[in-house]
């Protein structure tokens, strides 16, 4: 019997395939696309506003109130934020990987290795809560900072509009800083992967011809790295587009588009609208990935 | 020789590159020592005294005990899914080359590429329309469902290292197709799918946006800690349960480096 049906698979490929293939395409197809199609369909349904109960009816009602003054200020305000996480994220990322990528060696090597994927793997929670620890009133910043007489320049950033506040635990700044801290493991992987494959010796030959140090950067290692920090930003813009939990915990009252999210869906009740607003990131990714896939940098994943 | 020059890092590079390794790593070493502080109620830095006290009292909190036992048996399960479904699509998609493969490896990947709480409200609306209520296995399905591509990744990689000449020379000896994967193939991928799994598992245990959407009343170890960030009770307690869990997380991934470190000695590579 075994025998048999060992030897069915090997005369009919196929037919072990679709066996192997049937549990995970069932399952992800089931439980995530169909609840991605469930979730899409929801958000052409409409709330009626004196009931509060949904109308499942197809209508563009809701995508029509995604369009307020309101909700478009949220998500430009998300996309922002994650514009600038990015960027910095890939800033503080390429010594990182350049280091580890060009001169660390056996030991050290396997150092910077742990180094990155210790914090990328650390309880996410557990990194905002430490955060709150430094940014908040009378956390080790405030500290550090009055040690170096330095507390007149904190204030001074606090008293700035739109990224100040009344400490930097409730500021867009200490949410910007939280976002790039917690995401920007996952920048220095692709990144350090893309700049293994640059030749040492290319890096040579550019400053043999007279290169500065500059010029070697802009012309030499920063084209080749790109495709790695597309790849990084891939990470970074979307989990900043999609998180609500930093922002709530470490932010100021107005929202990101996860917070939108959450609170249409629970406290609002407005399933069709927390839908529609998910959406949105969707749709930034689609293109994303699209213009992503178009610059290579999926060969850097 | 001016390229001689070129095999030591430039000093502002070393001091970026540590500095950057420095803000990832002080943060979460400060967690330890708050666990110790004497203070109670604020976040004040230094510490004003020492104590070992808040670990008794964290031990001797019920509610710690429920979420840390709920986040393992979710973690089990989860990941036990997660290893079947996610070799299984490994060995399709390496050994084989089918229409679609490349869709499948999407397909995988976009429970972790899209932004968690996408996947998690999809779940959610689609627990409504289904009328199915919250429970253990709502967190099981949401967790198994993103676990996947963990172990597929390190599947995926350690089958294109094993030569297939192996297989065949298994099925050459006489070996039928069980025969060949219980003692050729999966030795060959044990290591890589205990690393897997070990990260499946940190990945569960860990989880928080997804499951505030899957999980009704229950109450993981990270939705414990997100209810003591929103509303604190005890800050002290929070603290030692965040060292714990930064201990805990810490031993998978340390494990499964050590797993998937020396792939290059893997029988049959480079053939």
């Amino acid at each position: 019997m075994r025998g048999a049906l060992s030897d069915l698979f090997w005369r009919r490929p196929k037919f072990l395939l679709t066996l192997i293939l049937a549990p995970p395409l069932l399952w992800l197809g089931i439980v995530y696309i169909g609840s991605l199609f469930a979730l899409l369909a929801q958000s052409f349904f409409s709330i009626d506003e004196f009931s509060g109960l949904i109308n499942r009816e197809f209508t563009l009602k809701t995508y029509g109130d995604l369009l307020q003054a309101a909700n478009l200020d949220i998500i430009l305000r998300t996309v922002t934020m994650a514009a600038l996480v990015t960027l910095a994220s890939a800033v503080i990322a390429f010594p990182i990987a350049y280091y580890a990528a060009r001169y660390a060696r056996g030991r050290w090597k396997a150092l910077f290795y742990l180094g990155v994927m210790l914090p990328l793997w650390s309880s996410y929670l557990v990194k905002i809560y430490a955060w709150k620890l430094i940014l908040a009133k009378e956390g080790i910043l405030t500290w550090l900072l009055a040690k170096l007489n330095l507390l007149w320049l904190l204030d001074a950033w606090l008293s700035l509009p739109i990224v100040g506040g009344n400490s930097l635990s409730v500021s867009f700044t200490g949410t910007f800083i939280v976002f790039v801290y917690v995401w920007l493991p996952f920048m220095i992987l692709p990144v350090q992967a893309a700049l293994e494959r640059v030749p040492g010796n290319l890096v040579e030959a550019s400053s043999d011809l007279g290169a500065s140090p500059g010029q070697t950067f802009r012309n030499v290692l920063f084209p080749l790295a790109l495709p790695g920090i597309v790849a990084g930003s891939i990470f970074t813009f979307s989990l900043t587009l999609g998180d609500y939990i930093i922002p709530q915990i470490i932010g100021t009252s107005r929202l990101f588009i996860g917070q939108a999210v959450y609170s249409q869906q629970g406290t609002a009740g407005n399933i069709p609208l927390a839908a529609a607003f998910t959406v949105v990131p969707i749709v930034i990714m689609g293109f994303y990935l699209w213009g992503a896939k178009r610059m290579g940098a999926f060969d850097a994943l | 020789m001016r390229s001689d020059r070129g095999q030591r890092a430039p000093l502002g590079l070393k001091i970026a590159a540590a500095c950057g390794l420095l803000f990832l790593h002080l943060p979460i070493l400060l967690i330890f020592v708050y666990a110790f502080t004497t203070e109670e109620k604020s976040f004040v830095w230094p510490p004003p005294g020492l104590t070992t006290q808040w670990f008794a009292v964290t031990w001797n909190r019920p509610d710690v005990w429920d979420a840390l036992t709920l986040s393992v048996r979710v973690a089990a399960i989860s990941t036990a899914i997660a290893l079947v479904l996610g070799t299984l699509c490994a060995a399709a998609v390496s050994q084989t080359h089918f229409f679609g493969r490349e869709a499948i490896s999407l397909l995988v990947i976009l429970p972790i590429a899209l932004p968690g709480i996408i996947t998690g409200i999809a779940l959610r609306s689609a627990f409504s329309l289904a009328d199915i209520p919250f429970s253990f296995w709502t967190i099981v399905l949401g967790h198994a469902t993103f676990c996947v591509v963990v172990v597929y990744n390190n599947a995926v990689a350690r089958f294109r290292r094993t030569s297939g000449s192996m297989i065949e020379a298994s099925m050459d000896l006489g070996a039928d197709g069980f025969q060949t994967f219980r003692h050729v193939v999966l030795p060959n991928i044990a290591t890589a799918l205990l690393a897997g799994g070990m990260l499946a598992f940190a990945l569960s245990f860990d989880e928080v946006i997804v499951t505030t959407f899957t999980a009704g009343q229950q109450q993981t170890v990270p939705i414990w800690m997100l209810e003591e960030l929103i509303r604190p009770r005890q800050r002290p307690v929070t603290n030692v349960v965040a060292m714990v869990v930064v201990l805990v997380t810490l031993l998978p991934i340390l494990v499964a480096y050590y797993l998937t470190r020396d792939g290059d000695q893997i029988a049959g590579s480079g053939k």
